[in-house]
């Protein structure tokens, strides 16, 4: 099948630090791919370079197979990607409605459709009950849904996830993962960025590691868990071995 | 479709309505020139107000030069009427276009800078403005111009000492102001433009165009600001560099919106209907000995609504918005 999203040799530096260096990798549609690595990995850069708030110093990134890469945030979001935020970005001044509104209005002119697909998306995402709570009302863990449903509303075709679930309490995050899922349910395409190994490996497909801004290794759960690099990476050398 | 957002859109739909029909009979009872003078300076302030506030308080761009816009549609309109004979009600729209170009051209660059450095920037855009005008003679210079009467009528807004009528057009440039702010509160762009204010970052991964959005505004905001340029120049019956186009009108136009509620809708009007009446007693009381002091007054305020209601006067009126929807 062929990919919805194509990184190709994708490298970007922040003033001689390298946060990103010839990152190659697809995600096909319909699946929910992991990004895994330590702190400073390169994970957030990387997403930003997707979704267009930076651009790339060399490589490309190919949506559907047409080039995104270095056009700009908004026509990224235009054609269909969607992205949260790893430090929450809510709109505090609206209602959580209105936060999902804004998200609506990518794609729909009038405020009858922009207000009905909030409705919608806010049902599904399990947020109805607090439609009319101010936006800087809601506890973390309704934030982090606040974030899903508005860029839902976008109706993207790929969905990036940047720790999601970090923060929360085992209960909560399990209600994120139901929400993953049930997003996946729907034909999104989801990339999510996350520490918690345990809620994570579950969830994904596949897995991508990085580190020091570069591809380790890409599997499955159950191959990334015994890569002898991957345990290095992640508990040093002393551990590697066995 | 009913929700919270469509039901209160009705209520200050219904509210304004209520409003606007008091204040046609408002100044009925009061025959004195001196109160219905203050109360046409009130309305004046309140929809220069209301025009600042959407660019200042929906987009989040908070212009400090808006005398700018308020003076060349004062010009424009008075000098198409003193030279041409055109009548104010085309010299308004031709003020609201030439005002909202220059916003355009203003904002331009200045919206490349962020935050501080814009309102900064239409601060020395607007004393460019000043001083240029203050040396054109082609257009009077630092002596100004003044309107030739030409005769009581509605067409030329001009009535020689009735103030009753003022009264009305200012009412009906605050309707304007109003609605057009309520327009684009329920509109797309309202929602794109508070997206901008509260967060640019998330807004672009929305796909809010931030730039436009920003431009957008400031048009609006501007035309809107040159149509009361339009209007005040009648009203006075003279204008010059001093009067209409200085940096502490800038600052009075934003005020009333910022003392009533930044980016409300009811703030301008609120703000507008505490400051003026204010200010115009603290000069009958103090005289010119007083000058000064109203901007002490000013500053006072300002102080005691930010410590006291950050929220502006008109948190006054809202019951307690928490959280607990359910």
């Amino acid at each position: 099948m062929a990919a919805l999203l194509e990184i190709r040799n994708l490298s970007k530096s922040f003033g001689g630090v390298a946060a990103n260096v010839e990152i190659s990798f697809d995600v096909a549609p319909g699946e929910i791919l992991g990004l895994l690595g330590p702190n400073g990995a390169g994970k957030t850069s990387l997403f930003n370079s997707i979704s267009g708030e930076v651009t790339p110093d060399a490589g490309e990134i190919l949506l559907e197979g047409r080039r995104i890469s270095g056009l700009g945030p908004v026509a990224c979001a235009m054609a269909g990607i969607a992205r949260t935020f790893q430090v929450v970005r809510s709109f505090d001044s609206m209602s959580v409605r209105e936060n999902v509104m804004v998200g609506a209005f990518t794609r729909l002119g009038s405020t009858r459709a922009a207000m009905a697909q909030a409705d919608e998306t806010m049902e599904f995402c399990g947020l109805t009950r607090r439609a009319d709570a101010p936006a800087h009302m809601l506890s973390p863990a309704e934030k982090r849904r606040l974030e899903v449903a508005r860029a839902l509303a976008t109706k993207p075709k790929i969905l990036l996830l940047d720790e999601m679930l970090t923060g929360l309490t085992p209960t909560e995050a399990q209600e994120g993962v139901a929400l993953v899922r049930a997003v996946q349910a729907q034909g999104v395409t989801i990339l999510m960025v996350e520490h918690v190994m345990e809620v994570v490996l579950p969830l994904v497909s596949r897995a991508i590691v990085l580190n020091l801004g570069r591809v380790l290794t890409t599997g499955t759960p159950a191959e990334i868990v015994k890569h002898p690099e991957v345990i290095r990476a992640y508990l040093g050398d002393r551990y590697a071995a066995g | 479709m009913q929700n919270a957002i469509t039901l209160r859109r009705r209520r200050e739909l219904i509210t304004a309505g209520v409003l606007v029909a008091l204040l046609i009979v408002l100044p009925l009872p009061f025959h004195d020139p001196y109160t219905r003078n203050l109360m046409i300076l009130t309305l004046l302030y309140a929809a220069l107000a209301q025009s600042w506030n959407i660019l200042g308080g929906t987009c989040g761009q908070i212009s400090l030069g808006h005398s700018l816009y308020f003076g060349v549609g004062a010009y424009v309109s008075t000098l198409l009427f003193v030279w041409h004979g055109v009548p104010p009600w085309f010299g308004m729209l031709a003020a609201a276009a030439v005002a909202g170009l220059l916003a355009l051209l203003v904002g331009w660059p200045c919206f490349r800078l962020s935050g501080h450095y814009y309102a900064i920037a239409t601060v020395v855009v607007q004393e460019i403005a000043y001083l240029l005008f203050l040396n054109w003679d082609d257009i009077g210079g630092a002596s100004g111009v003044y309107v030739p009467f030409h005769g009581q009528s509605w067409l030329n807004l001009q009535f020689r000492t009735a103030k009753l009528p003022y009264f009305y057009v200012m009412l009906g440039f605050f309707a304007l102001t109003w609605i057009a702010a309520w327009w684009i509160e329920g509109s797309r762009w309202g929602f794109s433009w508070r997206a901008v204010k509260d967060d640019v970052i998330a807004a672009r991964s929305l796909g809010v165009r931030v730039f436009p959005s920003k431009m957008a505004a400031a048009a609006i905001s501007g035309g809107l600001t040159g149509i009361g340029g339009a209007i005040f120049a009648q009203f006075v019956g003279y204008i010059d560099p001093d009067s209409i186009l200085s940096g502490p009108l800038s600052i009075l136009i934003a005020l009333p919106a910022v003392l009533g509620g930044v980016g409300t809708l009811w703030g301008p009007l609120l703000g507008a209907a505490v400051l003026i009446p204010l200010r115009e007693l603290s000069s009958t009381f103090l005289g010119s000995s007083g000058s000064g002091v109203d901007l002490m007054l000013y500053g006072a305020l300002i102080m005691v609504v930010a410590l006291w209601r950050p929220q502006g006067l008109v948190s006054l009126f809202q019951r307690g918005r928490n959280g607990s929807a359910s």
